[in-house]
């Protein structure tokens, strides 16, 4: 298949229109069941989705599920995800889609798929919904990388069902969803053992998958509905029950304009390789409602951001600026922050995981990013993260100093990176000192002047005779670099501060498997992955890099 | 031929003897296969004496010793069809190289599969037909039942031989796992739905050893052509022995249809159901049904597993190295018929890709020879019905025909339309009822029941009023 030739990705759904899951919720207890229709893959027609492998349209759908169980169904404490087809709970990835899909294509299909697995995690170890795996079959490769993003697994002993990870041995390529990592630093696997079953194609069953650490808990044939249930109901039992009425998210309201697409607060514009966004900010007070505008604009703001991933290659840098009153930003941040103190209301604790996971994904964009903090703009407290996030901010500095930015409490830790830190902490990694005394400058309005200058806040302050150019000149230099070196030094300059398994995954695990999809011995002629399914068997080069 | 000590507790010419560490294996694993047989192998007449066969070597004088023996104290044996010297690999991407006398690692896990699949069947047939015994319709059938399964734990015993001598100690698990799942066990069931039914009345025991050992037959065909060289020497043995099986199925059914065309001649109205015999409308569904139901067993018409098999020689096709002159098969096609928006429509398919389908259609042609014969017998019975093989879309529950519908004849036809027809095509409840109903126990010398012809001739050139099972001990 040529180089981006596939039909643009939407990234919203809803339940009435899964053609892949089924979310069922009864209690405190729901059940997501996986049965992938073969004939409904993303490019119809291109590959067939056997035995519950999944494409992307698949994991928008699962994405969907546990957005909504979040939002829509607080009452839910244990998710089961299942298999819906006998035999099989889920093969992973679907390998021919991989093998025709432009190398770009695989690595946002990865990158998605990981942030969806790192949504399950979070469901379970922070927003009180526990999920749990059921394999009612055999889990091979993403298949079991989904079940290991969930915080128990449990495998039907039915003497077939086995667990493996066959990537390496069958396909020559990683399992880059967090397989490896979550291996050895979440379930624990002594690092020879892991050794042992990423090697080894068909995997363990129940008996040996138990002791290896690889499952938690395993119910013969005659037993498993009965033992899924009662598994599942001691979790939710065990969660903490929340306040706070459901909240239906509504869909987004997009429209296409040439050359781009808008949303109530967010506007995309492309020209060439760089797209520009606009964000909007608030027209009203903040409000426990789905279209409150604190939720609302982040919401767009992640959609928007993965329609330039998946639909938008050619994008390398993305413009980000934003308009309206910073003060109703900060009114906005404030009862957030009140709701939270409270302490009762889900409504308030789910926000803020929206905020930062939609601002982790910005530090995860492999395009260059510009915040262009302008006069009439409203980056401020939370909005202020998105020009932490950039790799560079132009402020303009006019001669009365109006053109001003201001920080909250959210700046200092509440919407951390993966790292676990904020990005103010990862900012001045030679001077932490700036930190503490930036938080006494909480509410005041800081000037370009001293956001440059004193406190490096941002990369340059511009006045009204250089502005213009400099960030013209800045845009087409950026414009002219070579792409892939511009995303590896990026994503190394962003990510400072000490590893997690997330930090892992997004860079270890995933630089090495974006590596192996450009080698030969992976995507040649005779690559293990371009081969496998066809009559033909792999060639590789034996020298070691 | 190597040296055969008769006196082993494990007959067997791949001198065990010679092999501590294997024979300690083995010897560990037999008292758990002496369990398994006791507690789900024959139920009737289980420690009585049985005129069987016994192979205690591979050369013309041994494989073949016929006497009275207790089932339990068989003396399952391990036998390797003698070496072909230089044999060559016979198909795949290193066709015409040396085989491989030990498991290479790249194909290890593959290997083991494969033989985990095909071991698997050994012994959930003999458990799906414990029951029999106690309705065989002669001593002579019910002595045939025995030998088959005594013949299909010996099968066993050979792939657990593989296990233990080649996979090292995942062989051995593997090994112990064969005697812990069972056929239609709710926890632990066979591998393969096929052997996961019941085998409760003689019809279906027939058509199970004419028509799913046939698929036996071929599988094992396939792997006897295989590059690694002890499974392919394995599976040569056992072929001979498989004969003896389809032997059972097929002159079994022939002696039924017989019976049939005899009763139906007898009858004033030509129902041979009228006096107790299996009418040929109901043979034919029988044929219908267990022709589809096998075919299903040779997998996907298009299977990147098959193909990845074939290129690395771990299989090869039905006679590769004696029918075929290209044996690497990488660019040659197949014409397979597929559904193309909803009509049948002939694409042209990788050859590798369609290898389980080219061992579908030699086994399919095989059983046009036995429905041949079949209808010989019904000409010399004087009756005017044949019987036939539907077409091999009909019925089919998995691979590309599966959930769509089509008549005997092949084509494309509604749901309605193969619902409306469905008790003419297939077995009904009341077919199996009233063949559940005829199964009654004959145990006297030369007796048979009423629905079967007696055979032509005796087991090993004894009278057909031999005591083939001594019914009193």
């Amino acid at each position: 298949m040529a180089e981006y030739d596939y039909p643009p990705v939407d990234f919203e759904t809803h339940p009435s229109r899964y053609k892949h899951w089924r979310l069922e919720v009864e209690g405190a207890v729901a059940t997501l069941t996986m049965q992938v229709r073969d004939d409904g893959g993303l490019w119809p027609g291109r590959y067939e989705l056997k035995l519950n492998s999944y494409d992307l349209g698949v994991d928008v759908e699962l994405n969907d599920a546990i957005t909504r169980l979040r939002w829509e169904h607080p009452g839910v404490h244990a998710v089961v995800v299942t298999g819906g087809y006998d035999k099989v709970f889920c093969a992973g990835a679907n390998i021919r889609m991989l093998g025709m899909a432009p190398h770009a294509f695989k690595v946002n299909f990865c990158k998605y798929t990981n942030e969806t697995r790192g949504m399950i995690e979070e469901s379970s170890e922070e927003a009180g919904q526990v999920f749990i795996a059921a394999l009612n079959g055999t889990a091979s490769g993403g298949g079991y990388e989904l079940a290991l993003a969930c915080d128990k697994i449990l495998l039907i002993d039915d003497g077939n069902a086995a667990v493996s990870l066959p990537e390496v041995p069958l396909l020559g390529v990683l399992p880059g969803t967090g397989g490896l990592t979550r291996l050895t630093d979440k379930r624990k696997v002594r690092r020879d053992v892991a050794d042992v079953f990423c090697t080894k194609a068909e995997g363990f069953r129940a008996k040996d998958a138990k002791r290896m650490r690889l499952i938690d808990q395993s119910y013969p044939r005659s037993r498993w509905a009965e033992g899924v249930a009662a598994f599942a109901a001691g979790v939710a039992a065990a969660q903490p029950q929340k306040k706070g009425e459901p909240v239906i998210l509504p869909a987004l309201q997009r429209t296409e304009h040439k050359g781009g697409w808008s949303t109530p607060l967010v506007k995309v514009q492309v020209e060439g390789r760089v797209a520009s966004l606009w964000l909007k900010g608030p027209s009203a007070g903040p409000a426990r409602a789905a279209d409150t505008w604190g939720l609302q604009i982040w919401r767009e703001l992640e959609d928007a951001l993965l329609r330039l991933r998946l639909n938008h290659l050619d994008v390398g840098l993305l413009l980000l600026r934003s308009e309206g009153d910073a003060a109703a930003v900060l009114a906005h941040d404030a009862w957030l922050e009140a709701g939270l103190a409270a302490g009762e209301d889900f409504f308030f604790a789910e926000l803020r995981r929206l905020q930062t996971r939609v601002l982790r994904k910005l530090d995860n964009m492999a395009k260059s990013m510009f915040t262009l903090i302008e006069a009439g703009h409203c980056f401020a407290g939370s909005l202020f993260e998105i020009a932490l996030a950039s790799d560079r901010a132009y402020m303009f500095q006019d001669d009365d100093g109006e053109n001003s930015i201001q920080l909250s409490d959210v700046n200092f830790g509440k919407l951390p990176m993966f790292a676990g830190c904020s990005r103010l902490a990862l900012r001045y990694p030679g001077e932490p000192e700036l930190v503490t005394k930036l938080q006494g400058c909480i509410g005041e309005a800081i000037s370009a002047e001293d956001a440059m200058g004193e406190w490096g806040l941002v990369t340059a302050a511009l006045d009204d005779v250089d502005y213009d150019d400099e960030v013209r000149i800045a845009i087409e230099e950026r414009s002219s670099l070579s792409p892939d070196a511009l995303t590896g030094m990026e994503q190394n300059l962003r990510f400072g501060g000490a590893e997690t398994c997330e930090t892992k995954i997004y860079g270890r695990l995933t630089a090495w498997q974006n590596w192996i999809f450009q080698r030969p011995n992976a995507v040649g002629d005779r690559g293990a992955l371009s081969l496998y399914g066809h009559p033909e068997r792999p060639v590789f080069d034996f020298r070691r890099t | 031929m190597s040296h055969v000590d008769y006196s082993e507790r494990i007959p067997n010419n791949v001198n065990l003897a010679g092999d501590r560490r294997l024979l300690k294996a083995l010897e560990s694993w037999q008292p758990a296969f002496l369990d398994w047989w006791g507690g789900v192998g024959p139920q009737v007449f289980a420690k009585n004496d049985v005129y069987l066969r016994t192979a205690v070597s591979t050369d013309a004088g041994g494989w073949a010793q016929f006497g009275f023996v207790k089932m339990p104290e068989y003396r399952w044996g391990i036998f390797l069809a003698d070496p072909e010297p230089g044999r060559v690999i016979p198909g795949g991407d290193d066709a015409g190289k040396p085989v491989w006398q030990e498991v290479p690692g790249e194909h290890r896990n593959a290997l083991k599969r494969i033989i985990v699949v095909q071991a698997d069947t050994e012994p959930a047939s003999v458990e799906q037909q414990r029951q029999l015994a106690a309705t065989a319709p002669s001593l002579y059938d019910c002595r045939n039942l025995f030998q088959v399964n005594v013949e299909e734990a010996r099968h066993l015993w050979a792939m657990v031989y593989l296990l233990h001598a080649h996979f090292g100690r995942d062989g051995r698990d593997e090994a112990d796992a064969l005697l812990e799942r069972r056929s239609g066990d709710a926890d632990k069931p066979r591998i393969l739905d096929a052997f996961n039914q019941p085998c409760d009345d003689w019809l279906t025991f027939f058509c199970f050893t004419c028509f799913t050992d046939r698929d036996g037959k071929y599988q094992l065909g396939s792997l006897a052509e295989s590059a690694f060289d002890p499974l392919s020497r394995s599976c040569r043995f056992m072929l001979t022995e498989e004969a003896h099986h389809l032997f059972v199925g097929e002159t079994g059914m022939e002696r039924i249809i017989r019976r049939a065309a005899q009763l139906a001649k007898e009858d004033k109205n030509g129902d041979a159901r009228a006096l107790g015999g299996i009418d040929l409308p109901t043979i034919q569904r029988y044929v219908n049904y267990w022709f589809a139901y096998c075919l299903d067993l040779f997998g996907a018409e298009l299977s990147t597993n098959a193909a990845d098999w074939f290129g690395a020689g771990l299989k090869a096709r039905w006679r590769e190295a004696l029918d075929y002159t290209d044996h690497h098969a990488n660019v040659g096609t197949r014409t397979l018929a597929q559904l193309v928006n909803g009509a049948l429509t002939d694409t042209e398919v990788p050859l590798r890709a369609a290898m389980n389908e080219t061992l579908r259609q030699d086994y399919a042609k095989d059983l046009e020879r036995v429905v041949s014969v079949w209808n010989r017998a019904l000409e010399e019975e004087g009756s005017e019905v044949r019987l036939r093989l539907p077409n091999t879309r009909f019925f089919r529950r998995q691979g590309i025909y599966a959930g769509a519908h089509f008549n005997p004849e092949g084509a494309l036809i509604s749901a309605e339309a193969f619902e409306a027809m469905r008790a003419d095509w297939l077995p009904t409840d009341a077919d199996r009822a009233y063949v559940s109903s005829l199964m009654k126990p004959v145990y006297g010398p030369g007796q048979m029941a009423q629905w079967i012809a007696a055979p032509r001739r005796g087991i090993n050139r004894q009278p057909l009023d031999f005591a083939y099972v001594r019914t009193d001990g």
